[in-house]
């Protein structure tokens, strides 16, 4: 697997981190792998929130050296 | 210019019902004085003070021995929990909670856990609707001392099924303890608790004056220092002109609870359906249909609710959020995280009885363009 493509939304306070995904999702092929670094707190409950919405796949919470990360998944 | 307020957070404070502001006044007069003394003022103080008792009772169809006068919503809730807990100390220290309850009940299970007890949070679903199953198997669960679980959420509008949830309780032997803050003078209280708390300026009474109820059988402990005052249940004198009003207004409140509740929900209806028909990318969230009369909650994709409840004020109109850039710890409300729904851009619209239809025309007319405005400021539109 290759390592995601990284958004580094450290920082930024929502909806940022959540703007900064839909901007960058469809830029990129059906199937890649996105992992967003977000601090505030509310990313954790809006990034999987807007790939419910959106249809995307959230696939889950990955907390690094970096902080929280969300990793999602684009599906169409 | 300036727009015609129209005031919609009746779930943080309703407007003082007309009969709270002539009560209050009256008992300026007449409730000054401490009712424990042994002279003539004071025994006119007493009077009011069981007449409130006994009307706050009757309403709520419960004896007046059970039911307490607190200096708040808050303080009831804390009563409640502690109080609940020290009573069945002998049977363990668990308590069971859904993860939606107010902050004051969840500041309160914090508390209990720093003291060595223990907190079980109960899921919800999308619509904020606990889950049954995990909630009786909690409530079984060997050390189970109290079960809190609110009637309505206070955020989004859901009502629990206190009633099934009660039943679980009654089977495993354990005190329900509800906040009904937002159901008591909006709807009927469902039976089957043991503990039950509300707050005054949640149905157009005076602010700082918490009901809390115990019934009879039900073991609790005050968890303040010894004070003979309320039988035993709150330590200090009441603000006892606020609780006249209080309960003259709930009486008033809760006699045309129908009434007023059919004509909000209603208006909730057309609130729930325009937005969501008329504000490209909004979540309207809780139970369309299992919910409070008066409350409906949105949120509205990629857009601040700090700036949206500033850009609403502007326009006049005054609502709350769940969002975290409004609150002073800058996180997300907990009840929409528990409910895995949009936390940004909340609104929550809360009605009461002076709200007309006019009020809420304006506001679904203007809401559109403020919504669009602020996409359009932040380079969002299309995403």
């Amino acid at each position: 697997m290759t390592a995601p493509e990284v958004l580094d939304c450290r920082g930024r306070r929502c909806p940022l981190p959540v703007i900064a995904l839909a901007r960058r999702l469809p830029e990129l092929p059906v199937g890649t792998l996105v992992r967003v670094l977000a601090d505030d707190p509310a990313a954790a409950v809006d990034l999987p929130a807007w790939c419910r919405l959106r249809g995307q796949e959230f696939v889950g919470q990955v907390d690094g050296p970096d902080g929280p990360g969300f990793d999602v998944r684009r599906r169409r | 210019m300036n727009a015609s307020p129209v005031y919609l957070d009746a779930a943080s404070a309703a407007p003082l019902h007309p009969v709270a502001r002539q009560a209050l006044l009256a008992a300026l007069d007449d409730g000054w004085a401490d009712p424990q003394r042994l002279y003539a003022p004071a025994r006119r103080a007493r009077q009011l003070l069981d007449a409130a008792r006994e009307a706050a009772a009757a309403t709520l169809g419960v004896r007046p021995d059970e039911l307490s006068f607190t200096p708040s919503g808050t303080a009831a809730a804390h009563s409640a929990v502690l109080g609940g807990l020290a009573g069945r100390r002998r049977v363990g220290s668990g308590l069971v909670h859904s993860a939606i309850e107010h902050s004051a009940v969840l500041h309160a299970a914090e508390r209990h856990v720093a003291g060595g007890g223990t907190a079980t949070s109960i899921p919800v679903d999308r619509v904020g609707r606990i889950d049954l199953d995990a909630w009786s198997a909690a409530v079984r669960a060997p050390g189970t001392a109290l079960a809190a679980l609110i009637a309505a959420s206070h955020e989004v509008g859901t009502t629990q099924p206190i009633a099934e949830a009660g039943a679980a309780c009654a089977t495993a032997g354990v005190p329900l303890y509800v906040d009904a803050a937002q159901v008591v003078g909006h709807a009927p209280v469902p039976a089957g608790w043991s503990v039950l708390t509300a707050s005054a300026h949640k149905w157009g009474g005076p602010p700082g004056v918490g009901l809390l109820v115990v019934r009879k059988g039900t073991r609790w402990e005050s968890p303040w220092p010894m004070d003979e005052r309320e039988s035993g249940r709150t330590p200090g004198v009441v603000n006892l002109p606020a609780v006249v009003a209080a309960a003259a207004s709930l009486r008033a409140a809760a006699a045309d609870a129908a009434a007023r509740g059919a004509r909000l929900a209603r208006l909730v209806d057309r609130i729930r359906a325009r937005v969501a028909t008329e504000v490209p990318d909004v979540e309207v969230v809780g139970d369309p249909e299992d919910r409070l009369p008066h409350l409906v909650t949105f949120s509205c994709l990629y857009v601040d609710g700090e700036a949206l409840l500033h850009a609403l004020d502007r326009r006049g109109f005054a609502v709350s959020s769940g969002s975290s850039c409004t609150s002073s710890t800058l996180r997300p409300s907990h009840v929409l995280a528990a409910m895995g729904v949009l936390s940004h851009g909340n609104v929550r619209v809360s009605l009461h009885q002076d709200t007309t239809e006019a009020d809420v025309e304006r506001f679904l007319t203007e809401l559109p363009g403020i919504v669009a405005a602020l996409r359009a400021e932040a380079g969002v539109v299309g995403l």
